[in-house]
């Protein structure tokens, strides 16, 4: 059946056997446990799934468990450092940037990835790097200010 | 209203106290939720729009390994149809939905059989191997063909695949109508759209068979209506049923309906004897959840050469879908009764015909009828203002309602306003004034800009019961709180209504903070659990602050009343000799003489010294039923721009002037403004669900239907006029589906105004750039 993988979640080092066909989405929620990434579509549409891998903002429903190998993963749950929360959380809540919330796990993780790419963004940078996350509660008017915001810092 | 000077009470922009967890990670939704020794059910689904199924081969798949059990309609032994609670005049056919398939599909996506196994990989793996044989049978997908005589016929007992006619006319119509100088007319199809909540639909059923018990958590708006459902379609005693909503990623009103997915869940662990799970796949929703919308509107408005509207004449045609849902038949029935809009129009006549065809049932989408009605009438108002040469915000406003209350000619008493204030202010802040240099500036680039406005009027605070039941709906419109005074002074509030991203546990603390003095943060607000409220009738319809925050204030109310008695017996005064300073009970001229609402409490809890005939401890409960509905309101202006080359039409500026009476918090009611209008600018621009003339769905996954980024949306200026509801003590009217009933007609206004200079008097939705295209070549070589 499956094959060995070993990984890095948040700075903690994790082997777990895989189904081959098993998509980091799914090994992350139900074989590690950290559901607080989210599944909102089947074909890589709504970002909801965006963690970080060696750095990057990925769709984890875009790639399979098997291909993280010897990759370090960070996901919602490790954004916030020691108790501190990472300034695009904190900006999130402090613009109302969510409502009900089942997109933001993404949402974050991708401005959080923007941000470090592009300190600075103007209003349609913001727009236009986060167009690989949907929401359908807040019209992203909060979104957008929230990271615009989180840039301030 | 009592209110107290605070930065969290009743009026304050408090940050949410959901959010800490939601940002983290440490949200807990359906799918997030993993019962030991569960397992995984999958659907078989009929790939036909249409056929008889002559048998159903499980042996393969149940031979496969992981495969607890494979269940059709011969084995799940649930007989009753999925319910429709909505019956506007009890003369709508309502055909029996079988839970799972009984020898017919209807629909792509109808359930035809369930797998249960160990994983949800296998589930899905073996549902796949199971081999049905279909006879396909004719299709009609469209509710216009679906009244002809040689349509294919769905339901034996609803001949001409009819479903209901509803008539509304008023004395004297034809006279005014016959007699009026000028008429316009349009044919407007408010298209089939999808709700798409970014968490689809899901169930855990868990069935505990020594005690027959069923715990059944579900991403649903209304936990009690499932309760009762689940409870008398599948034959278990309401009290051994315990519904849970956990976080919920959305509804927009396709999780207000009881599902086929939600019986055959509770039903296939009470079979299996294990917890099992069921996510809804996107694909899925898009065939399986009820679809909103779908409604062809062809109407004539009457008026005098002043701009004065004198009758309107309506057809609505519905397409409710191949089944009825939930609430399928009352949907465009609240259309028919919001046809009038904020316009002072004596005159109506509306017929509405519902069809049923081979697609996914329609039922309650954001709005739910409301969108149809203004989009339709805000239009026609255009049509009126363009065929007399006048400003369309003039237009409006020679026809606004100006007297409250006030009666409509569909029969509503529109409770208060002031369309006027939203009007003016709304051109004001739009710099409506200055729109024509923007126009001439776009055009000097080659490109058409159009404004377009919406003055909107929607109802909401549903319901008086006693209205619920004269126009068919199957269940009361009221609304329940408790509070709980707990000995060390902090309170837990337990409400029936249901959020899913309104954030009421913020609104109702502050509620809270405001009637009693206990601090936001010491306010624990319990929602979405039958197993801990009382009945609630759950969240939809922007009903819950009308109702369900009127319910907490008046229990806050009796709080503060008991309190009273109490302190009076402490302080040894009468009780009318004390005041209520917002924190504390005080002997008026002495407020040294105080007891606060903390030690009241305690001594409530104490149980000790308490007065006469007082019972022990500080608890209440309330189970409200409104007077009346509410009706918030306001003015809308879209911008837009269209390129002259690609007829891709792109909002520039919106404008939002929303008056939903008083506010409890403005940073969530802005909230809720921008993602309704952003749903309907989707609409306006961008969705619609489509099926070929098989009946298969052209828009099947989220690379087809297409749910704005925010790439494609603008800024939204918002501000606000506050004309409180008579309604209710708080003053509340509703905000929830304000921006999805305004928006729609606001972009399509702007559109054709842009246009308008070339001849284009129509565009239909979506309002995409191929057809905006076409609209600009043909008015060219019209021209």
């Amino acid at each position: 059946m499956g094959r060995t993988i070993s990984l890095t979640v948040y700075g903690r080092r994790v082997e777990e056997d895989v189904e081959p066909r098993l998509l980091l989405a799914q090994f992350l929620r139900e074989q590690l446990g950290l559901t607080g990434t989210h599944i909102g579509c089947d074909t890589s549409s709504c970002g909801a799934c965006t963690v970080h891998i060696d750095g990057e903002a990925v769709k984890s429903c875009t790639v399979l468990a098997v291909q993280a190998d010897g990759a370090e993963i960070t996901t919602i749950e490790g954004l916030a450092r020691n108790g501190e929360l990472h300034p695009v959380q904190r900006a999130f809540y402090a613009e109302h940037g969510l409502q009900c919330a089942y997109c933001p796990p993404g949402m974050i993780m991708s401005a959080a990835y923007l941000l470090e790419q592009n300190p600075n963004p103007s209003e349609q940078e913001v727009r236009h790097g986060l167009e690989g996350n949907l929401c359908r509660c807040t019209g992203y008017h909060n979104i957008v200010n929230a990271v615009l915001a989180a840039a301030k810092g | 209203m009592a209110t107290t000077a605070s930065d969290s009470g009743i009026g304050a922009s408090v940050l949410r106290k959901e959010d800490a967890p939601l940002i983290t990670g440490q949200g807990r939704y359906v799918d997030d939720i993993k019962l030991p020794n569960m397992a995984h059910a999958a659907f078989l689904r009929s790939p036909h729009a249409h056929a008889v199924i002559r048998g159903i081969d499980t042996a393969a798949a149940a031979a496969m390994p992981g495969v607890v059990d494979i269940f059709t309609y011969d084995t799940l032994g649930l007989e009753a149809g999925v319910p429709c609670a909505s019956n506007p005049f009890g003369n709508a056919k309502q055909p029996k939905r079988p839970i799972l398939a009984d020898g017919k599909v209807r629909m792509v996506g109808e359930l035809v059989a369930v797998v249960v196994a160990d994983t949800a990989a296998l589930a899905r793996d073996a549902a796949d191997r199971i081999v049905v044989e279909y006879d396909p049978l004719p299709v009609v997908i469209d509710a216009e063909n679906a009244g002809k005589p040689d349509a294919p016929q769905l339901h034996e007992e609803a001949p001409g695949n009819h479903c209901l006619t509803i008539e509304h006319k008023t004395e004297g119509f034809d006279a005014v109508f016959d007699a009026a100088p000028v008429k316009v007319s349009l044919t407007i199809d408010n298209q089939r759209l999808t709700a798409v909540p970014i968490e689809p639909r899901g169930v855990v059923a868990d069935w505990i068979s020594s005690s027959g018990e069923l715990t059944f958590y579900t991403s649903t708006q209304v936990p009690h209506f499932v309760r009762t459902f689940v409870s008398a379609i599948c034959g278990i005693p309401e009290a051994k049923v315990r519904v849970v909503a956990p976080d919920v990623g959305g509804g927009f009103g396709a999780k207000i309906d009881v599902y086929a997915e939600e019986f055959v869940l509770a039903q296939v662990s009470r079979l299996t004897g294990r917890p099992v799970k069921w996510i809804e796949t996107r694909s899925e929703h898009m065939v399986a959840t009820v679809a909103g919308r779908d409604q062809l509107q062809t109407a004539t408005l009457a008026a005098d050469e002043s701009g004065r509207m004198l009758a309107l004449r309506v057809h609505l045609l519905q397409d409710c879908g191949a089944y009825l849902a939930l609430l399928t038949p009352s949907i465009a029935h609240l259309t028919v009764i919001m046809v009038p809009g904020a316009y002072a129009l004596e005159h109506v006549d509306i017929t509405l015909d519902e069809v049923f065809t081979n697609t996914t049932p329609t039922d309650a989408y954001r709005g739910a009828g409301r969108p149809e009605a203004a989009h339709l009438v805000e239009r026609l108002v255009d049509r009126l203002a363009d065929e007399l040469g006048k400003d369309p915000a003039e237009v409006r406003r020679l026809n606004f309602a100006t007297e409250f209350p006030y009666t409509t000619a569909t029969g509503l008493l529109y409770d208060s306003g002031d369309y006027a204030a939203a009007l003016d202010k709304a051109l004001e802040l739009s710099d409506y004034a200055g729109f024509e240099a923007r126009r001439s500036e776009a055009a000097a680039r080659g490109n058409y800009r159009g404004i377009g406005l919406s003055t909107w009027v929607e109802i909401c605070g549903l319901a008086p019961s006693a209205v619920t039941k004269a126009i068919g709906i199957g269940a009361g419109g009221w609304e329940s709180a408790i509070v709980r005074l707990h000995p060390t002074g902090s309170a837990t509030v337990v409400t029936g209504s249901s959020a899913h991203g309104q954030g009421h546990e913020t609104s109702w603390s502050q509620i809270v903070e405001s009637e009693l003095g206990i601090p936001f943060d010491q306010v624990d607000v319990v929602h979405g659990d039958t197993g801990q409220s009382p009945y609630g009738l759950g969240t939809y319809g922007s009903r819950s602050l009308a109702v369900g925050g009127t319910a907490l204030q008046l229990t806050c109310g009796k709080v503060r009343d008991k309190a009273r008695l109490i302190a009076a017996h402490l302080l040894e005064c009468a009780a009318d000799d004390l005041e209520w300073s917002g924190t504390q009970w005080q002997v008026k001229g002495s407020p040294e003489r105080a007891k606060t609402i903390q030690e009241l409490a305690y001594a409530a809890w104490a149980g000790d010294s308490m007065p006469t005939g007082v019972e022990p401890n500080l608890e209440a409960t309330t189970f409200y039923d409104p007077p009346n509905f509410t009706f918030p309101f306001g003015t809308h202006i879209a911008e837009v721009e269209i390129d002259g080359e690609t007829g891709k039409v792109v909002v520039e500026r919106y404008t939002a002037v929303d008056d939903c009476g008083n506010v409890i918090n403005p940073m969530i009611v802005d909230g809720q403004v921008h993602g309704g209008i952003a749903q309907s600018i989707a609409q306006a621009l961008y969705e619609e669900t489509v099926y070929d003339e098989s009946g298969q769905i052209l828009t099947g996954t989220l690379v087809e239907y297409m749910i704005p980024s925010a790439a494609e949306l603008p800024r939204f200026d918002t501000a606000r006029t506050v004309t409180p509801s008579p309604s209710n003590p708080l003053g509340v009217k509703g905000i929830g589906e304000a921006g999805t009933i305004a928006a729609s007609a606001a972009v399509v206004n702007a559109a054709v105004d842009a246009l308008s200079g070339i001849g284009v008097r129509h565009l239909e939705m979506p309002m995409q750039p191929g057809r905006v295209w076409e609209a600009i070549q043909q008015a060219k070589a019209g021209n």
